[in-house]
């Protein structure tokens, strides 16, 4: 029963952070209609930045987390303005390829500059864990999950009580009236990207200090992040909050009970599963065929 | 003259062995060749029915685990009490198994992917790739997992006075170049009738498609089938060549590569996986000839995509293409102008 | 020779529901053998939404839709289209990037005898099956007349001739019953005296006739019944004559011009 509980809290835990990087990859899949594959680049970049900070120059730690969210932000910004406006109107494999392109030329020039070891990066939380009755629950990770579930809030309210968000929503339901609206879609297109980014990298800057910092990284958190959005539904953001625990749970009660080694198959299995029986996802809205 | 110019290549190709003594060379020519038979497949899932598969590399790698293990012989518990054996089979007949298990693969995963499209169908592409690659990973008792399968026979053809063997470089080299022209001629008839317009058309339009009565889902899941085996058999030959297959073989760079390789040469053409695989076979070799970090080349990769994407959205063979008939355009108009422009009816 | 009054098509109380929303409420009329039917309302009346139904790009909430005796409900388009019963697009209504030739190519797939083997094999049935679907494609080129258009991307064709094009590619699958979907949207008035003179040559050939058009003067010229759609149902049915003096249509049109709906 404590094996049983212990690995909840643990799901708990891991699903805030699976949740960060689900719901910006599937605001810029919904609202941009782009196959992100520099997501998960933007994940390990946000731990890279924390590394450089605290580790090379000694930046306070918790000053360094919403340091490495803006770089990381402003690094999507950056992609989207660079390469992504120039093919608004392309078809989805073209940006697709120019993602992958982006994607092969981020990673391996992180593992240019950083090598391959994997680095760690200390932090400031009492080495011993909190103990409630049988659960122990490191410090760090309490920060962890607390820190992604007020980002995640943010995020809820930004795009469902602001304007920027109202105009992300029209965009996302119907890109030609919210045009005709006087709706920037270029604007948008970038804010949006940028803010899906800042996610990715607040949730590497987040789970660096928890494991470790490797260029390899972001493939298995993009991976996650692409079932995360199978799983909620595009565009839904609290499908992506529910996708996120929901695999969060499958993978630690799979790792535990059946078999530690096919742990990160959880996501992709499930994914399997799900679009044999509801192709839409779990939580969508909309029809989606094509 | 056209139509003889292909066969000389070939020809030329074929005398090859004859006359390079160097045999780094040829291996590239070999393992070149041998991306460039599964370049052709995935142009036929990717260029021409216009599907965003990106798990490929597992049909390659499924082919190539399963010539190996059928080859080698393999014995399994499915679950208690239930143990599969396989003696060791000849290798012709592994790589025929090894076809045929892609090809069946390829049903499978044709049938339940092509529910859904676009984005969805991508992911849903990558994912499978990937849990074959963590069972390959992990199913240690089948595939030896990161240990690898390894003393794969060669591949041995007839028997006593007559049999000829395929170890030697370049009786292999013979050995992809005939599967490598077989494979393209497959393609150039599939794509030149009825099923391939039918694949063109779901390509360009699928509702209207539809329409004209084409069951798109049957011909998306013919062209997985076709695609997965040609995979598969080109698995088999890099598994009866480099004899050690390990769960690498699976690794999502490798679609990449794949990827690359027909995107830049032309997808929907039957010479682009041929410049493609030409160009991204060699490269590797030039750069490490240089002494290029690995690195570096994936980085030259991905800048060289991007750009072939911005300025060659086509690739490289429709871009000469239409070069040579816009050429061939103006010579006619300054020759006879009033025949090339179109009469209007009264 | 059919009889004249065989009913083909017959649609029983088709109703469409987006959640709360009707598109279609119980829709019933039918069209019978070598009739030129044509469908007409203001914009969303919901004359898409039924051509849609009818050939199985759309699922009805309630209602039935027969071809000849076959019920249509649940069957996939290709399945309808191979029954006889053939549909075009108002928009792409054609394969933008093959040439017109190999557009009408497409369409005769059905037409074709070679399997998969024999198109491996290059057998000798695999070269007949090429070499009379190409002459088919020519027939019905110079039917449409567009054979001097025959090896230009469809795509680059002038709007009204895309929509012949259009025409071809059904007329490929050898139906016996058309569904037109606004298929003068786009054409000068000549090119729509053309289209009209074509329309009456396909009714000739034995095929029925079924146009979603909003050119009320092409319409009253062609058709032989007329049927009104409003808010989804429908509110008047009969010749050209009835519908031009039908109060009903004529309060559904207002505001709106008589002449152009």
């Amino acid at each position: 029963m404590d094996q049983l509980a212990q690995h909840l809290l643990n799901a708990v835990i891991l699903g805030g952070t699976y949740a960060l990087l689900g719901i910006g990859l599937t605001l810029i899949f919904g609202i941009m209609r782009v196959v992100n594959f520099t997501h998960g680049e933007l994940y390990a970049f946000g731990a890279y930045c924390m590394y450089a900070f605290v580790m090379l120059l000694g930046v306070n730690f918790f000053l360094a987390l919403p340091m490495a969210i803006v770089l990381g932000a402003a690094l999507g910004a950056t992609i989207e303005m660079l390469l992504l406006s120039r093919l608004r109107g392309a078809d989805i494999d073209t940006t697709m390829l120019v993602m992958i392109g982006a994607w092969i030329t981020m990673q391996n020039t992180e593992q240019l500059v950083w090598s391959g070891v994997a680095l760690s990066i200390h932090n400031p939380f009492p080495a011993n864990p909190l103990i409630i009755g049988a659960l122990s629950v490191s410090w760090n990770r309490i920060y962890v999950v607390a820190v992604a579930l007020l980002l995640i809030a943010a995020t809820y309210y930004l795009v469902n009580r602001t304007r920027l968000g109202k105009a992300m929503r029209a965009t996302f339901q119907d890109r030609q009236t919210a045009a005709l609206m006087g709706v920037r879609i270029g604007r948008i297109h970038t804010a949006t990207f940028a803010l899906g980014s800042g996610l990715a990298a607040a949730a590497g800057a987040l789970l660096g200090p928890v494991f470790f910092v490797a260029p390899t990284m972001g493939d298995l958190a993009a991976a996650k992040a692409f079932a995360i959005v199978i799983l909620g539904g595009l565009g839904s953001i609290t499908g992506a909050t529910l996708g996120g625990f929901i695999l969060a749970f499958v993978e630690e009660l799979g790792a535990g009970y059946i078999s530690s080694g096919y742990r990160d198959a959880m996501g992709f299995l499930l994914i399997i599963l799900i679009l044999l029986f509801k192709p839409t996802g779990l939580f969508a809205r909309r029809e989606r065929v094509g | 003259m056209n139509r003889f110019l292909p066969w000389l290549f070939v020809a030329l190709l074929a005398s090859v062995p004859l006359w390079l003594t160097d045999f780094y060379f040829l291996h590239i020519l070999i393992t070149t060749g041998i991306f460039i038979i599964a370049a052709m497949s995935l142009n036929l899932l990717l260029g021409y029915t216009g599907q965003l598969s990106l798990g490929h590399v597992a049909f390659f790698g499924i082919g190539a685990y399963t010539s190996a293990l059928v080859s080698l012989g393999f014995h399994v518990d499915l679950f208690p009490g239930f143990t599969v054996t396989l003696a060791p089979q000849p290798a012709w007949f592994a790589m025929l198994c090894a076809i045929a298990v892609a090809g069946l693969t390829g049903y499978a995963i044709g049938k339940l992917a092509f529910r859904v499209r676009g984005a969805y169908f991508v992911i849903v592409s990558i994912s499978f790739a990937e849990v074959v690659r963590l069972v390959a990973v992990n199913w240690v008792e089948l595939t030896q997992g990161p240990m690898a399968l390894n003393n794969i026979p060669a591949l041995t053809l007839g028997a006593g006075a007559f049999e000829i063997s395929f170890l030697r470089k370049p009786a292999f080299f013979i050995l992809v170049l005939i599967l490598g022209v077989a494979s393209f001629i497959v393609v150039a008839r599939l794509v030149n009738s009825r099923a391939g317009r039918a694949m063109i058309a779901l390509r360009e339009n699928e509702s209207l498609a539809m329409s004209v009565g084409i069951d798109v889902t049957r011909y998306l899941v013919i062209a997985t089938i076709i695609s997965a085996a040609m995979a598969g058999m080109a698995g088999a030959l890099y598994a009866h060549y480099i004899r050690i297959v390990d769960p690498d073989i699976f690794l999502f760079l490798y679609t990449v590569t794949m990827v690359i390789m027909v995107v830049t040469g032309g997808k929907g053409t039957l010479a682009g996986p041929i410049i493609g695989g030409i160009i991204f076979g060699f490269i590797p070799e030039f750069l490490r000839v240089m002494e290029i970090r690995p690195e570096v080349q994936w980085i030259i990769y991905g800048v060289l995509m991007i750009l072939v994407v911005y300025f060659l959205p086509q690739g490289i063979v429709p871009a000469i293409t239409h070069y040579l008939t816009s050429r061939k355009h103006r010579h006619e108009a300054d020759v006879l102008p009033a025949a090339s422009t179109p009469v209007p009816r009264p | 020779m059919k009889a004249q009054s065989e009913t083909v098509l017959s649609v029983d109380q088709v109703s469409v529901r987006f959640g709360g929303l009707v598109a279609v409420a119980d829709m019933t009329f039918s069209v019978r053998a070598g009739e030129i039917v044509g469908l007409i309302g203001p914009n969303g009346a919901g004359k898409t939404t039924a051509f849609n139904v009818i050939t199985g790009f759309l699922r009805q909430t309630s209602g039935d839709v027969r071809y000849h005796t076959t019920l249509l409900n649940g069957l996939k388009p290709h399945q309808i289209a191979k029954l006889g019963l053939v549909r075009t697009f108002q928009r792409t209504s054609v394969f933008q990037e093959s040439s017109v030739f190999q557009n009408v190519l497409t369409g005769l797939h059905c037409r074709g005898r070679a399997t998969l083997w024999d198109t491996l094999l290059q057998t000798a049935r695999q070269k007949d099956s090429e070499r009379e679907l190409a002459d088919h494609a020519k027939e019905i080129l110079h039917f449409v007349g567009l054979d001097h258009r025959a090896d230009e991307p469809a795509g680059t064709l002038p709007y009204g001739e895309q929509r012949l094009v259009g025409v071809a590619l059904a007329l490929a699958v050898r139906p016996s019953m058309l569904l037109l979907d606004e298929p003068v949207s786009g054409m000068n008035p000549s090119e729509t005296a053309r289209f009209i003179k074509l329309v009456r040559e396909i009714r000739d050939t034995g095929v029925t006739v079924l146009l979603v058009e909003h050119d009320m003067p092409m319409v009253t010229r062609v058709c032989d019944r007329i049927v009104v759609l409003n808010y989804g149902r429908i509110i008047a049915e009969g010749t050209p004559a009835e519908i031009q003096n039908n109060q009903d249509v004529i309060r559904a049109y207002l505001g709106q011009g008589k002449k152009r709906a």
